[in-house]
């Protein structure tokens, strides 16, 4: 229900039986509103947030407390320590992982946005026979997943002599990131004034200055969404990671905490949760800056 | 006034700068269509269209690791249709797609209903809500694995030590079934946000007054839900439905991150089932099949989604654009 049905909800439903006992329905109206709003809400931003927590508490932990719930409560941290990410940072590669994931994710973003922006541009703004069927082309590339197309991208990877090189993962995710850009950048060029580009083509502007004068500087939030999108997107990436690279060096964050931590029989929770946690701050972080954008342009996106 | 242009005109003229012949050529329009489709068209046929008929000429030959394979028909195929473990895994992710979006479609719709209301600290709250979704699901399923572990469990000592409910301690991943529903459960917490935020973005595109007409004509909360949200919802439904659905059926992070496809292989969807054999195992035309093999169900899942939902949108009088 919108704000104003649930203010004319609630000032309606009092004046109907208004003679008969006020109070008692202004009180019943807010407990029902506790009940059937803050409560299942709490439940839900409770149970959403909980795997985070638990991460974080695991991670500053000690291992005398990780694995002892008798004498103390496993809620919470008697004598945190940074034992785990010290583990991390000194005696495994972690400082090499988060750098190769971050240059793969930041060269596959500007791969992406460069194409995507240009196509976006052709397809919404250069108008030619057979546009749309481009546009559509691409937006159906998207619904391709992953599982299907990694045992032949090996292949042929392998093949370019790519295989295990961090440029193998740059190429390759452009396959989604791009569909994903184009589109949403086709909607966000719709919503430019088209009279903007004709004024300056009147003034005898050629297309490309127009492209980079006129229309980028007006598109600017909504490449930068296509970039947050395209630096999540990648740095979550798992599939082709763990398909193409073998040495432990050039591995991705998400793979080689799932390969290098997880080794033996005996599983150091602590190090694994202070891995997970570290991996998930640049995106969160990054994340945190951009959230009006994210989420202006996911809805944005839903709604195109 | 016409004499002013005459002469204004060569003048005007004049001092345009003739632009060299690379920039003219840059400015014909086939050309620059050409030049700008060239870098996304290129990367996409490349690296999606070419690996995609790829895969499917894998899947009719007898590739190994190491060794390129031979035409061998419909082989691959004919040994995975009697090949029990495949068919678990088919079975396993039919039952993994539909039981994890039915429960994301039902408490995504509720979370975003709750939304739209008038609660404090909204803008917080949604950005809280879609942490789950934008963190690495690997990682976040690193840590699901931390809580179903079998002696650690966070889940077991609160119904156990600390509720005093259950005897024992719960057996998340240790068998067959409780692994399934634990990885769903996991699929589930991962999916809604996504759901949520975009069904939210849809509810606030209903107009209010609507509501208002309802009310005015004596409606329930139901019926205003049945004949107003709901039918108003179901174009975006659709289309969140159709990638929510094709994202869950060829899942593979969660499951491998997880339980790799254990106990006794019991949680292997396609996907993993695929990675398994292909990659580890070497049989690289084997796992094409079987990624191969998930294409029909693909189709079938888009089209459902696609015409049972979205057909509706010509009925509420809007264009198809």
């Amino acid at each position: 229900m919108t704000d104003i049905a649930a203010k004319t909800a609630e000032s309606a439903e009092p004046k109907a039986t208004a003679t008969v006992v006020p109070e008692e329905m202004a009180w019943d109206s807010r407990a029902k509103r506790v009940v059937l709003l803050y409560v299942p809400l709490a439940c839900f931003v409770i149970i959403l947030l909980f795997p985070f927590y638990w991460m974080a508490i695991t991670s500053f932990k000690p291992n005398a407390e990780l694995y002892n719930y008798k004498t103390y409560n496993p809620f919470w941290i008697a004598q945190p320590t940074l034992d785990h990410i010290k583990h991390l940072l000194f005696n495994t590669a972690y400082p090499q992982w988060i750098f190769t994931t971050m240059w793969v994710a930041v060269a596959a973003t500007f791969l992406s946005l460069f194409s995507s922006v240009l196509a976006a541009y052709a397809i919404q703004r250069l108008r030619f026979k057979g546009s749309q069927y481009v546009g559509l082309a691409i937006y159906l590339a998207y619904l391709v997943p992953p599982s299907i197309l990694f045992i032949p991208l090996a292949t042929m990877v392998y093949r370019l002599g790519l295989f295990d090189t961090p440029l193998a993962l740059i190429l390759v995710y452009p396959t989604f990131l791009v569909p994903f850009c184009t589109w949403l950048l086709i909607g966000y060029f719709k919503s430019i004034p088209y009279e903007l580009e004709e004024c300056a083509l009147i003034d005898g502007a050629t297309r490309l200055q127009i492209l980079w004068k006129i229309t980028l500087p007006l598109a600017v939030p909504g490449i930068i969404s296509a970039g947050i999108f395209s630096f999540t997107l990648s740095w979550n990436e798992f599939i082709y990671a763990l398909a193409f690279i073998q040495s432990s060096e050039s591995k991705t964050v998400p793979v080689a905490i799932l390969t290098e931590l997880v080794s033996g029989d005996v599983y150091q929770w602590g190090a694994l949760m202070a891995g997970s946690l570290m991996g998930s701050l640049p995106v969160a972080i990054f994340y945190s800056f951009f959230v009006d954008y994210y989420v202006s342009s996911l809805t944005g996106a839903v709604k195109e | 006034m016409a004499t002013t242009t005459q002469t204004a005109a060569p003048h005007w003229a004049h001092v345009r700068v003739q632009p060299n012949w690379l920039v003219r050529l840059f400015d014909w329009k086939p050309l620059l269509i050409v030049v700008c489709l060239l870098p996304a068209v290129g990367l996409l046929m490349v690296f999606l269209t070419y690996p995609l008929g790829l895969g499917i000429w894998l899947a009719f030959t007898d590739t190994t690791i190491g060794k390129s394979g031979q035409w061998v028909g419909l082989e691959n195929f004919e040994y995975l249709m009697g090949d029990p473990q495949f068919w678990q895994a088919v079975f396993y992710s039919v039952f993994y797609t539909t039981v994890a979006t039915v429960g994301k479609f039902g408490l995504g719709l509720w979370l975003a209903l709750l939304l739209n209301n008038h609660v404090p600290f909204k803008t917080i709250l949604r950005a809280i809500i879609l942490l789950p979704w934008i963190t690495p699901t690997v990682l976040s399923a690193i840590a699901f694995w931390w809580i179903y572990d079998p002696q650690f469990s966070i889940i077991s000592y609160v119904f156990v030590d600390a509720l005093g409910v259950r005897d024992t301690y719960f057996d998340f991943l240790g068998s067959a079934w409780p692994a399934r529903w634990s990885l769903i459960a996991a699929n589930i917490w991962r999916g809604i946000p996504f759901v949520a935020i975009s069904l939210l973005a849809g509810l606030q595109t209903i107009s209010p007054s609507l509501y208002e007409a309802a009310l005015l004509d004596g409606s329930t909360a139901w019926q205003r839900f049945r004949y107003i949200t709901f039918p108003l919802l179901l174009p975006i439904l659709a289309i969140v439905m159709t990638f929510s659905i094709i994202f869950t059926f060829t899942d593979f992070q969660l499951v491998y991150a997880i339980t790799r496809g254990g106990p006794v292989n019991s949680t292997h969807l396609m996907a993993t089932l695929a990675f398994q054999r292909g990659i580890p195992g070497g049989a690289l035309a084997e796992g094409a099949a079987i990624a191969v093999a998930m294409i029909p169900f693909l189709v079938f899942a888009t089209l459902f989604s696609y015409f049972a939902l979205a057909r509706r949108k010509w009925q509420q009088g809007e264009g198809n654009d």
